[in-house]
Parts: C-alpha cells; structure tokens; sequence
C-alpha cells in the first residue's frame, strides 16, 4: 500500500512540474492535443484495468493502473483553455475526496450496497449537472445531435440519481424493502415515460424553453417510481441496472462535449453493468421487464401445498453431525449479512476442517443485494477463494454432502423453483441442498423470506432448523464441535 | 459540431461497447462487487467536464453547478478506487492460500 501511495504522490508532483514547465514552452495552440494525448492514454488504462479484473491476483495492479489514468486525465484538463480560475475547481475536488476518502475507509463491507447505491446516484449527479449546465449555457444554438447527447444525458442520469436513492434507502432500511405498489402502477409509469420522450424528441428539434427541465423533473420522478415497486430480492438487478444507466449517462456527457475518453468510459461502466444485470435475471429466470414491471409475488402463482411440520434442532444436535460429517457445504444468504456472521462462519469452518471435515461454500448469484456481495463478505473473513464455489459447480456435489448448511438463504435453495411450475419463482437456478444427507437451516424466525414465497426446504424430513442470531448460532456451534 | 466529428464518436462508441462487452464477460462472479465499484470509479470520469464547468467562470449558475458535479463525481473517484481497492486487497492476500 505504502508504495502506491508513494508512487501517486510522486506523479502528483510531477504533474505539477510539467503544468509550470509547459506554461512556459509549449505553444497555447499544442495544448489542446496534449490533453487528447493524455485522454487516449487514460482510456487505455482503464481497460487495461478492467481487463485486469479477470483474475483476482492480477486484478489490484489494474485497477491501480487506471487509477493513475484517471489522475492523469484530471491533471491533464486542468490545462483546458476554457478554464479561467482554479479556486472552486480546487474546492470541489478537496470537498470531494474528502468525503469519498471517509466513505471508503469507514464505511463496513456489510454497507457495500448501501454505499455502491450512493455512489451511483453521484455518478449520475454529475452527469445530470453537466448537461442542465450544458442547456442552460447553450440553449437557443444547440445543434439536434449535440440536443439529442444531452437528452440522453439528463433521462439516464435523472432516473440513475433518485432511482438510486431509493435503492439506498431501501438497503439501509430507511423505507420499507417491501414493493410498493397501487392501482394502475404500470399505467402511470409507462405514461410519464412516454411524456418524457415525447418531450425529449421536441427538444431534438426545437431546444428552447421550460419544457427541458420539465423533463430533467420527469426523470427525477420516473427514478423513483421505478424503483419504489421493487423488492428487495431483486435488489442485485436494480444495483447493476442503475450501474449501467450512470455510465451511459456518462457516455453521454461524452458526446455532449465532444469528449473520447468519458464516452470510452461510461460505454464500459454501461455494458459492464447491462451485462450484469442479464445475468443477474437469468440467476432468476426472469426478463427485465418482469424484474422493474412485474411486482413480486402478485397474483397467478401457487406454493406448494406445504405437508409435514419445520422440525426445531438444537446447538448440540448439529455440533455432533457437523463434526463426524465427510463434506458440509455453507449457503450464505442475506441475513448473513445482516447478522454480520462472516466471521463466525469462517471459524466454524476452520474448526470443522482441523477436524478432516471436507468445507465448501456454496455462493447463489444473486444471493444478497448485489452482485458478488457474498464473495466479498467471505472474502472480508479471510475465507480463500478457492472454497468458494458457484451454483453449476457446487450442485453435483450436493447428493454426496453429509450436511448442506443455510445461513440466512432463503429463495436461492427454495426447491418449488425446481419443482413447481407455477410457483412464482419457477425456473429460478438454485442451490439444492435439499439432496444433502442432512440439511439446518439457521434463521432468525419462522417468517417467510423477502419475497413473502413459502419454502418446502423447511418441512422436509431432511430438513431441521436452528433458530437465532445466525452470528451467536455460528459462534456457539464452532465451541461445541471443538468439544464432540 | 460537424458531421465528421458525430461519425468519429459513434465509432468510439460502438467499440467501446464492444470492447466492454468481451472484457467484462472474463469477470469472475467472485469479483463483481469490486467491478461494479471499479467502473463506477472510472465513470467518474465526468469530473472532467466538471472541471471545466467549474472553472471557466461564465456565470454564476454554471460555476455553482460546476462545483456540485466537481464535488459528487470526485466522491465517485476517489471513493471507488479506494473501495475497489480495499475490496480487491482481501481477494489478493490469500491467493490461491490453502491451509
């Protein structure tokens, strides 16, 4: 870390070196291509970066790489020659960083949907501004496609800053996770963003007036009234889908300003997040449209009659099966999350293996609220990621495992989505821990889980539950299979 | 903005898309929280024109809207690469570690 520090202080220096250097000696007419030099050369560092992300060792020094490339395109435009005074550019980025600083540093791994909600409806902040400030300066001689940039700009923005916020406010619990939903929801939705487009294909040709921030107030609207209907199960879906509306309305501001480097950028943000999302519905067999137009869990779907009793188990119980067992597989879910059990779990799992037990975890793509947050959340308890595996490669493995675990999972080990067609989460891939040996299933309660869907796993014979804080059941049970 | 200039973005673009699409289908499941924060990181990019918004003073409306974008896109950047970084730090410290 300290090297990197280094490293980026030294270039901080330097930079400042070159900007007084360059004052003097380069001609005012080479400038401008000096910043699209440093530009093509930014934009190949973050793919660079990103193309780094394909492996977990290689992935820290890419995105080091493109942190210097983005230090080195913010260097670079300070030499813009529209720019006349340094003082509240200076401010906006000290205020900034600042505040980014301590996001990062105090923020707990358990809040990254939280914070990465956030900071998509910052992205999509600074997108919005640009553009308005674009309109408002230029508003009267804007030509159609520089019109059509900025349109883009301020509906993908708008939607990403409020839709965003309420996604924040849903994952920190300040509104209720529940859909929200009311008569003719749909109707009014789909009309106001046929308003907003109706508008916004006017603007093309006539780019005068009010009605432009009439539509900058309709994708404000839109954003939330997209949002406030969705569950919080489909939570990783709307995260990716709001990833990918901030970067294009990045790329947008690109073509608004005539600008490569931020259209190369926000086209990957874009796709990254669009290709996120697909995969995030196809973990739940559902399309898009379902996911942001079909309020979960209303009518036309049917659980399966429920036969037999949940059956309670105690600490000692599971302690006794866990430690004889060959191989016990973990499902972590959301309310691993919020009990904080990571770590427990990790300890217990160290126990079992000191014992020769055989531990794997098992990791649902869209178990939690947003894509990889299980990974992240073992990763934080120092779990190696080679014990972490994915629903195809776990699975086959689930009829020779003596205890299949589920530590706050809920509708991603539901087996109706394997085995009744009209269950409302029909077609859903899950973890079948149901053909383990033995299944516990830990939980706070007898409730139903987040989308109000009833789970057969609980009443079958090879089912038992553990119910408690998943934190104190995990700590108490790691004590009792050191003493079995 | 002429038509020649249009032509050259729109080929940007449909790389980038392109380019995007084949690099961000080699990202493992392990690592998509840290790619969502990466790219919300570099998307930051916008802080650029901000900056200049911010700092070519004309007029008082474009200079108060330039410091919120100034102020929102760099808690992205700044924000996004120090998270991602924390993030990836706990994937690389125990590479392919076996005990």
């Amino acid at each position: 870390m300290c090297g990197t520090d280094e490293a980026i202080f030294a270039l901080i220096l330097f930079s400042f070196r070159v900007f007084s250097v360059f004052r003097g000696q380069i001609s005012f007419m080479q400038i401008p291509y000096l910043i699209e030099i440093i530009y093509l050369v930014a934009s190949v560092l973050f793919i660079y970066g990103l193309k780094a992300m394909s492996h977990p060792t290689t992935a820290r020094r890419g995105m080091n790489a493109a942190a210097v490339g983005m230090l080195m395109a913010i260097a670079g435009t300070l030499f813009h020659r529209e720019i006349v005074s340094y003082e509240w550019i200076i401010v906006g980025l000290v205020i900034g960083s600042l505040i980014g600083a301590a996001m990062s540093i105090w923020m707990p791994m358990t809040a990254m949907p939280q914070r990465t909600a956030l900071s998509h409806a910052f992205g999509a902040l600074a997108a919005t501004i640009v553009g308005i400030a674009e309109f408002y300066r230029y508003s009267g001689e804007l030509g159609s496609f520089k019109m059509t940039a900025i349109g883009f700009e301020v509906l993908f923005g708008g939607i990403t800053v409020t839709g965003s916020l309420i996604a924040f406010a849903k994952l920190q619990g300040l509104v209720r996770g529940t859909p929200v939903t009311y008569k003719g929801q749909n109707i009014v939705n789909i009309s106001l963003f046929v308003a907003a487009v109706g508008i916004f294909v006017y603007l093309i040709f006539f780019p005068v007036g009010i009605l432009f921030y009439v539509m900058v107030g309709m994708a404000f609207l839109f954003g939330v009234l997209l949002v406030l209907p969705i569950g919080a199960a489909d939570m990783p879906v709307v995260m990716s889908l709001m990833n990918s509306y901030a970067g294009l309305a990045s790329a947008a501001t690109g073509f608004a300003l005539n600008n490569k480097v931020l259209i190369i950028a926000g086209t990957l943000d874009g796709f990254s997040g669009l290709i996120l999302s697909i995969l995030m519905c196809r973990a739940m067999n559902r399309s898009i449209t379902n996911v942001l137009f079909g309020a979960f869990g209303s009518a036309g779907t049917e659980a399966t009659q429920i036969e037999g009793t949940m059956r309670e188990t105690s600490v000692d119980d599971v302690a006794v099966q866990l430690a004889y067992a060959r191989q016990v597989v973990f499902v972590p879910g959301y309310g691993m999350a919020t009990a904080q059990a990571q770590h427990a779990l990790r300890e217990l799992a160290d126990t079992l293996e000191k014992r020769g037990v055989s531990v794997k975890y098992a990791i649902h793509p869209v178990a939690g609220r947003m894509p990889g947050h299980m990974n992240v959340l073992l990763a934080e308890a120092n779990v190696p990621y080679s014990l972490l595996y994915e629903l195809e490669q776990v699975n086959p493995e689930m009829p020779t495992t003596d205890v299949a675990v589920v530590v706050g999972a809920n509708d991603t080990v539901n087996p109706d989505a394997r085995d009744n067609p009209k269950s409302a989460i029909a077609g859903m891939p899950i973890i079948e821990v149901d053909r383990a040996t033995q299944v516990i299933v830990l939980k706070r309660g007898q409730g139903k889980g987040f989308s109000g869907i009833e789970n057969p796993l609980f009443f079958k014979p090879n089912t038992a539950m553990l119910y408690g804080d998943a934190k104190d059941s995990l700590s108490k049970l790691a004590q009792a299979v050191q003493q079995a | 903005m002429d038509n020649e200039t249009i032509i050259s973005l729109l080929y940007v673009f449909a790389l980038a898309a392109f380019l995007g699409y084949l690099v961000i289908s080699k990202v493992p499941p392990l690592l998509h929280t840290p790619l969502m924060s990466a790219t919300n990181a570099i998307s930051g990019i916008s802080v650029v024109g901000a900056i200049v918004l911010a700092g070519s003073q004309h007029d008082r409306v474009s200079t108060i809207l330039g410091v919120i974008a100034v102020i929102s896109a760099t808690i992205n950047v700044v924000g996004g690469f120090m998270i991602t970084d924390r993030m990836l730090r706990m994937f690389q410290d125990k590479t392919g570690r076996k005990k």
